[in-house]
C-alpha cells in the first residue's frame, strides 16, 4: 500500500479553486435573496445626533432600513477573553453594539444597514440615509491614548485603559539587574498596524426559514462553531440547535475571520424581521475600515548583558492598541499570545514585561498571522541584534551563546520558561548552524567588506525565533482568561464499504486540510487516499469544533482524528477477531488488514467494515457501526522554532531596500506534507517582509485613514520577493500522536526582524542602529542622513 | 464598489462624442481605457449622468510615421506602445515610459489619451510629453486644434481641454536619444517621481512628474547643463513640492535630483 506522510502530494483542492470552481459565501445565491449595503461613520469619533432614513425607506427595490432604534441584537458583540487589571479589577468590557447608538467610536462604523432587491438599489438607497453628527476629537495611538486628557473613547470610564497586564519576574529584581548589568541595550518603536488583507473579502448571508423556524448563515469564517455559540449564546440569544452555521471555501483568514462580527449578528436578526436570506460582501474600502487589525504596539525595552554578552535580564514596557471595541480574542493577543513568548530560545534569567491595553477609536485590534508571538520575536531579535552590535560582537556568536541547550522533551525534560511556559522540545543550535551553511556566511561577510568599499551596502540579519502553537491545552487557557476550551474534534465515519468520511472541527482557509488529513488517515488506516474524504465547516455535518487558527490544526485537529481512528481500530479488531476466530491479542493491524500473527490468516478493513454495518454473524454484545467522534485536549502547546536569515541591499541614493536574498531553516516538528510546509513558510514570509518593509496602516491625528486602500497600503508582491530558501530541522512534538508542531505562523513571526536586522546591518558603519517599520525608502534614506 | 446610475453611449465617430460632450455638458464623461474613470465611479468619487464611450472610434488606435514626427491615436494602449516598433525606432523614450506604467491589465486597457486627459499628477506620460516638446491634439465642436505639451497641463487633474474637446491623437517628434527613470511609489506604484530626458543638440530638455502637483519642465536644468549632471542640482529650483505619506519635500527633492541626474548621466 502506497504510503503518503511526509509525502509533498498535490493539494486536491487547487483544482477547484484554480478553475475558479471554488465555492466562496459571495458564490451562494438563494431564493429570494437580498442584498444588503451599510451606512458607515465618516468620522472616527462623533455624536450621532440625528438619523433619518425616510428617503432611503421610499427608495426602489428597498425592503428594509435598520437602524439601532430597531432594537437589533441588545447584547452586542462578545468578546472570548478576558484580562483583568493586576490590581484586580475587572477588564473594562463595553458593550460592542450591532449598529452604532448614541456615538461613533471609529471609522466606518456602522449606523444602518439598508436592505434591497439588489446590490446596486441597496447601495443608491444608503446614501440617502441622512445621518447628522458632531464630530469629537479622537486618539489612535495606544500610548497617547493614555495620556493626560486624551479624548475618551468610553465615557463610563475614567480613562482609556481596558487593563493592564504583567508577566515575568518581580519588577524590582529585573531593574536591579539592569543596574548592574555590564550593558544595556534599549529600544524603543512602533510594531505598526497592519491590515489583514485576505484575498476573499468577509461575506455573509443570513437566512431565515419561517416554516422550520430556523437560521442558517454562510459565512466566511475560520470557525464555524464559534461563531454559532458566540452568534446564539451571547450577540442574538437564539437557540444554538436551531441556526446551522456554514463556511464552505474560504479564501484567506490571517486570523481575520476568526473573529464574531457585528455584520454576521445583524444579518441573522434581519433576515427574520424580512423573512428573507440577506447576503452582504464587503468590498475592499470596507475590509480596510471594519476588518480587525494586527500589532500596534508601542514599545521600550532595555536588555542588559553580562561583558561575555550573555543576557542578564530583560524588562519591557508596552502600549497595545485594541481598538474601540473588543474583538473576540482582543485581550489575549499582546497578553498570553505575547508575555508567554519573551524568553524566546534564550536562557535570560530575569523578564518582566508590563502591558497597557488602552482602546482607541479605531477599528478593532485581534490576532493576525502570528497573533502577538510576532511581536515577542520582533523585539526580541531586534534587541539582541541590536545589543551585538552596541558590543562589537557578531549576531550569531551572541545567540549562540544564549540559546537554551537542546532537549527532546522525552530524554530530557521539557524547559521551564520565566513566563510560564513550558517548552516541549528544541533544538535551537541546530536551526542556526543549518542556516549559515544555506546562507554561506563567511562568504557572505567577506563579499559585504568589498562591497562596502565599492559603496556598496550590503547586509545580513538574523532571527532565531520561537512561537506556541497548537492552542491550546482548556485547563490552562481557563486560567489565563479564554472563556472557551480550545480542544478539537474529530469524527471517522466508515462507510459499509470502507470508504471514509472524516469531520473534523478545524477549517481550512487555504491550509490544505483536504490533502494533509486524507494522508495520514490513509496511513493510519493503511487504505488509499482516495478512500479518504475531509468534510469541515459545516455545523450540521461536524459535531464541534473551534476552528483553525493559531497553527492548531494539525496538532489537535489531527490528534483528535488520530484518537478516533485508534478507537475504529480497537473495535475493528474485535470484529475481525470474531471473523478470523483468533484471539484480538494474536491480531496485527497493517496494510489495510488484520492478519493472525505468524499466519497468513487476515481479513480486510474493507470486509470488517460491511461486517460492522451487516452484522449478521458478529461478535455478541458488540454494537454494529464503524463511526467514532473524539475530543482531544492538548496536554501544552507547541513550540515550532527556526533561523530566518535576510540578505539586502540598500541603494545609497534613495533609501531603497532590495531584499536578495532569504534563508529559511524551521522545525515544526515531524512534516506531513512538505510542499505545504514550504508553501506556509514562504506565504509566511512574504506576510512578513511585507510588515518589515512595506505595510502600515496609518491614521491621522483626527482618526481618518489615510492607507484605506491599495493606492496606498503596500502590500508584498513577488516582485518584491527572492526564491524563499527553505530547509529543515525536525525535532518531534513529544505530547501529541503525530509529533507535530505546527506551521502556519512561522514565516511571518520569524522573517519581519530578520529583515530589519539586515538593513541596519547594511548602514552600521553609518551609525544607524535602529529604524522604524516599515522600511520605506524614506525612512531608511533619512536614516542614512543623521 | 458599485457606481451610481449612468447612461452609457458608445460614439462611433468623432464628432458624435464631441457632440454629445457639448449636448450632455458637465454631466457626461468620456470613457477610453477606464482605468481611471472606472475606479472612481466605483467609489461615487466621480458621478457622470452619461458616460460617452469612445473606445471603438475608428482611426483614434493608430501609430503612424509622419515625416519627422509620429502621431499616435488617443485610444492607443500603453502596451501598443510598449510593441509599437515604430515608436522602438523613433521615440524610444515613450516606450521606456510606457513600460513603467501599472501591470499588463493596465497597459492593456489604459490608454496615452486617457492619462493625458486625467492629468494625475503622478502619471508617469506627462513627463515625457513635456521632454519631447509633444503636441496634444484634440478636437471639439468648433474643430481640432493643437495644444503644445507646456501648455496642457495646468494643474491636479486640470488641462486646457475645453468642456467640449477631446484628445484625438498626441504627436511626437522624433527623439534620437532620451531617457524615463521613475521611482515608484511602493503601494500604487505610479511615480513619486518620474523623469524625462531628452538630449537635444547640446541642450537637455527636462520633463518632471510627480513632484509638483502640475508636471513641469525643470528650466533651471536645463539652462544650466552643461554635459555633465551637475544640472540635476537645480531639478526643484522654483517648484513647489509635493509632501505625502511616502515622500515629504526633503525627500522627494532629493530624489527628483538624484532622477535627473540619472537621467543626465545615461
Ligand atoms: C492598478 C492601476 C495602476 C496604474 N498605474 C499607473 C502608473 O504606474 N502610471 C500611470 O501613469 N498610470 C497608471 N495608471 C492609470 C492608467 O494609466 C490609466 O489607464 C490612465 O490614467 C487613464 O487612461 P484610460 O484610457 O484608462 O482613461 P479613462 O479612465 O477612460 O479616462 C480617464 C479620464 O480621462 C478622460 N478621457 C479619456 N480619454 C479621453 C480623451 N481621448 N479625451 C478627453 N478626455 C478623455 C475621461 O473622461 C476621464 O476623466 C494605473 C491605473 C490602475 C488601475
Amino acid at each position: 500500500m502506497e504510503k503518503f506522510i511526509g509525502k509533498s502530494v498535490k493539494r486536491r483542492e487547487d483544482a477547484r479553486f484554480l478553475k475558479g470552481a471554488g465555492k466562496y459565501t459571495d458564490d451562494i445565491k438563494l431564493p429570494k435573496m437580498t442584498q444588503s449595503a451599510f451606512v458607515r461613520s465618516p468620522y472616527a469619533h462623533a455624536k450621532i445626533l440625528s438619523v433619518d432614513i425616510s428617503e432611503a425607506e421610499k427608495a426602489e427595490g428597498v425592503v428594509a432600513v435598520f437602524t439601532a432604534q430597531d432594537g437589533c441584537g441588545e447584547y452586542g458583540v462578545p468578546c472570548g477573553w478576558q484580562v483583568d487589571f493586576k490590581n484586580g479589577e475587572t477588564m473594562r468590557e463595553p458593550q460592542h453594539p450591532l449598529l452604532a447608538k448614541e456615538k461613533i467610536r471609529h471609522l466606518g462604523e456602522a449606523v444602518a444597514i439598508v436592505i434591497a432587491e439588489s446590490l446596486e438599489l441597496a447601495r443608491d438607497a444608503a446614501e440617502l440615509v441622512e445621518v447628522e453628527y458632531e464630530e469629537l476629537p479622537a486618539v489612535t495611538d495606544p500610548k497617547k491614548a493614555m495620556e493626560e486628557g486624551a479624548p475618551l473613547v468610553h465615557d463610563q470610564w475614567p480613562d482609556n485603559a481596558a487593563f493592564d497586564w504583567c508577566i515575568g519576574n518581580d519588577r524590582a529584581d529585573v531593574e536591579a539587574a539592569l543596574a548592574t548589568a555590564h550593558h544595556v541595550t534599549e529600544v524603543e518603536y512602533h510594531n505598526q498596524r497592519l491590515a489583514p488583507n485576505a484575498m476573499e473579502p468577509r461575506s455573509y448571508i443570513a437566512d431565515y426559514d419561517v416554516n422550520a423556524d430556523k437560521w442558517t448563515l454562510y459565512t466566511s469564517t475560520q470557525n464555524p462553531h464559534l461563531i454559532r455559540l458566540l452568534l446564539c449564546a451571547f450577540a442574538l440569544g437564539i437557540p444554538e440547535h436551531k441556526v446551522r452555521v456554514v463556511s464552505y471555501d474560504v479564501g484567506g483568514g490571517f486570523g481575520s475571520k476568526i473573529y464574531h462580527y457585528t455584520e454576521e449578528a445583524l444579518l441573522t436578526w434581519a433576515s427574520k424581521e424580512i423573512g428573507r436570506p440577506i447576503k452582504w460582501t464587503s468590498d475592499r474600502s470596507e475590509a480596510f475600515l471594519t476588518d480587525a487589525h494586527g500589532r500596534d504596539h508601542v514599545v521600550h525595552s532595555r536588555m542588559g548583558f553580562d561583558k561575555d554578552g550573555k543576557i542578564v535580564a530583560h524588562l519591557t514596557d508596552e502600549f497595545c492598541g485594541l481598538g474601540a471595541y473588543l474583538s473576540t480574542f482582543a485581550p489575549a493577543v499582546p497578553t498570553y499570545l505575547h508575555g508567554t513568548l519573551f524568553q524566546g530560545v534564550y536562557t535570560t534569567p530575569l523578564i518582566h514585561l508590563n502591558v497597557t491595553a488602552p482602546f482607541t477609536h479605531t477599528v478593532a485590534v485581534d490576532a493576525y498571522r502570528g497573533a502577538g508571538r510576532p511581536e515577542a520575536t520582533y523585539l526580541l531579535e531586534r534587541i539582541i541584534s541590536k545589543g551585538a552590535q552596541e558590543m562589537n560582537m557578531d549576531p550569531t556568536e551572541i545567540r549562540l551563546k544564549n540559546f537554551i541547550p537542546p532537549f527532546d522533551g522525552v530524554e530530557q525534560p521539557g524547559y521551564q520558561t520565566q513566563v510560564a511556559l513550558q517548552y516541549d522540545s528544541g533544538n535551537y543550535h541546530g536551526v542556526l548552524k543549518r542556516g549559515l551553511e544555506m546562507l554561506g556566511y563567511e562568504d557572505f561577510r567577506k563579499e559585504q567588506k568589498e562591497a562596502r568599499e565599492n559603496g556598496r551596502l550590503l547586509g545580513v540579519g538574523f532571527s532565531t525565533y520561537i512561537e506556541g502553537c497548537g492552542i491550546a491545552p482548556s485547563a490552562v487557557v481557563g486560567a489565563l482568561g479564554a472563556r472557551a476550551g480550545l480542544y478539537e474534534v474529530g469524527q471517522v465515519r466508515v462507510q459499509p464499504t470502507g470508504k471514509v468520511s472524516v469531520y473534523t472541527g478545524a477549517h481550512s482557509h487555504g491550509q490544505g486540510h483536504e490533502t494533509v488529513f486524507a494522508q495520514f488517515v490513509a496511513d493510519k488506516l493503511g487504505i488509499p487516499m482516495d478512500d479518504v474524504e475531509i468534510e469541515h465547516g459545516d455545523t450540521e455535518q461536524v459535531a464541534f469544533g473551534m476552528g483553525t487558527y493559531g497553527s492548531r490544526s494539525l496538532a489537535v485537529g489531527g490528534s483528535a482524528i488520530v484518537k478516533s481512528i485508534e478507537k475504529i481500530l480497537e473495535k475493528g479488531a474485535k470484529i475481525a477477531a470474531h471473523k478470523l476466530e483468533a484471539a484480538e491479542g494474536d491480531l496485527e493491524y497493517a496494510e489495510g488488514k488484520w492478519t493472525v500473527k505468524g499466519t497468513d490468516k487476515s481479513v480486510s478493513f474493507g470486509d470488517v467494515s460491511l461486517t460492522a454495518y451487516v452484522p449478521h454473524d458478529y461478535p455478541e454484545g458488540l454494537e454494529p457501526g464503524l463511526d467514532f467522534s473524539s475530543f482531544y485536549d492538548p496536554t501544552n502547546f507547541t513550540y515550532p522554532f527556526g533561523t530566518h536569515i535576510a540578505v539586502v541591499e540598500v541603494d545609497p541614493d534613495t533609501g531603497k531596500v532590495d531584499l536578495k536574498r532569504f534563508v529559511a531553516c524551521d522545525d515544526v516538528g515531524n512534516v506531513m506534507n512538505p510542499m505545504i510546509v514550504d508553501g506556509q513558510i514562504q506565504g509566511g514570509v512574504a506576510q512578513g517582509v511585507g510588515q518589515a518593509l512595506l505595510e502600515e496602516v496609518v491614521y491621522d491625528e483626527g482618526g481618518q485613514m489615510i492607507t484605506g486602500s491599495y493606492m496606498d497600503y503596500a502590500m508584498p508582491r513577488a516582485d518584491d520577493l527572492p526564491m524563499i530558501e527553505t530547509d529543515r530541522t525536525v525535532t518531534p512534538c513529544p505530547h501529541n500522536p503525530l509529533g507535530v508542531k505546527g506551521a502556519g505562523e512561522a514565516g511571518a513571526i520569524g522573517s519581519t526582524p530578520a529583515v530589519v536586522n539586515a538593513v541596519v546591518d547594511a548602514l552600521a558603519h553609518l551609525g544607524v542602529t535602529d529604524l522604524q517599520m516599515p522600511l520605506t525608502p524614506q525612512r531608511v534614506w533619512k536614516a542614512m542622513q543623521n | 464598489m458599485i457606481p451610481s446610475k449612468f447612461n452609457y453611449i458608445k460614439a462611433s465617430s468623432v464628432s458624435e462624442a464631441v457632440n454629445l460632450l457639448d449636448e450632455h455638458g458637465f454631466d457626461a464623461k468620456i470613457l477610453s481605457g477606464g482605468h481611471s474613470l472606472i475606479p472612481a465611479m466605483k467609489l461615487r468619487l466621480n458621478r457622470p449622468e452619461v458616460v460617452i464611450d469612445i473606445g471603438g472610434i475608428p482611426g483614434l488606435d493608430v501609430i503612424t510615421e509622419e515625416g519627422d514626427a509620429v502621431v499616435i491615436g488617443a485610444n492607443c494602449t500603453h502596451q501598443q506602445i510598449l510593441n509599437s516598433q515604430v515608436i522602438y525606432k523613433n521615440v524610444n523614450i515613450l516606450k521606456q515610459t510606457a513600460a513603467t506604467i501599472g501591470d499588463v491589465q493596465v497597459r492593456n486597457k489604459g490608454t496615452i489619451g486617457g492619462s493625458l486627459a486625467h492629468a494625475d499628477p503622478s502619471a508617469d506620460y506627462p513627463a515625457t510629453v513635456l521632454a519631447c516638446d509633444a503636441t496634444i491634439i484634440v478636437a471639439g465642436k468648433n474643430g481640432s486644434r493643437n495644444i503644445a505639451a507646456t501648455d496642457f497641463f495646468q494643474g491636479i487633474f486640470t488641462t486646457a481641454l475645453e468642456d467640449d474637446e477631446i484628445i484625438t491623437a498626441v504627436r511626437f517628434p522624433k527623439i534620437a536619444h532620451g531617457n524615463y527613470h521613475k521611482f515608484y511609489q511602493s503601494a500604487s506604484r505610479f511615480a513619486v517621481v518620474g523623469v524625462a530626458v531628452v538630449f537635444d543638440g547640446s541642450g537637455v530638455k527636462v520633463g518632471i512628474t510627480g513632484v509638483a502637483d502640475t508636471p513641469y519642465r525643470a528650466t533651471k536644468v536645463e539652462e544650466a547643463y552643461n554635459g555633465d549632471s551637475s544640472a540635476a542640482e537645480h531639478a526643484v529650483d522654483g517648484v513647489e513640492v509635493m509632501s505625502d505619506h511616502f515622500a515629504d519635500v526633503e525627500y522627494r527633492s532629493h530624489l527628483a535630483k538624484v532622477f535627473v541626474k540619472k537621467g543626465l548621466e545615461a
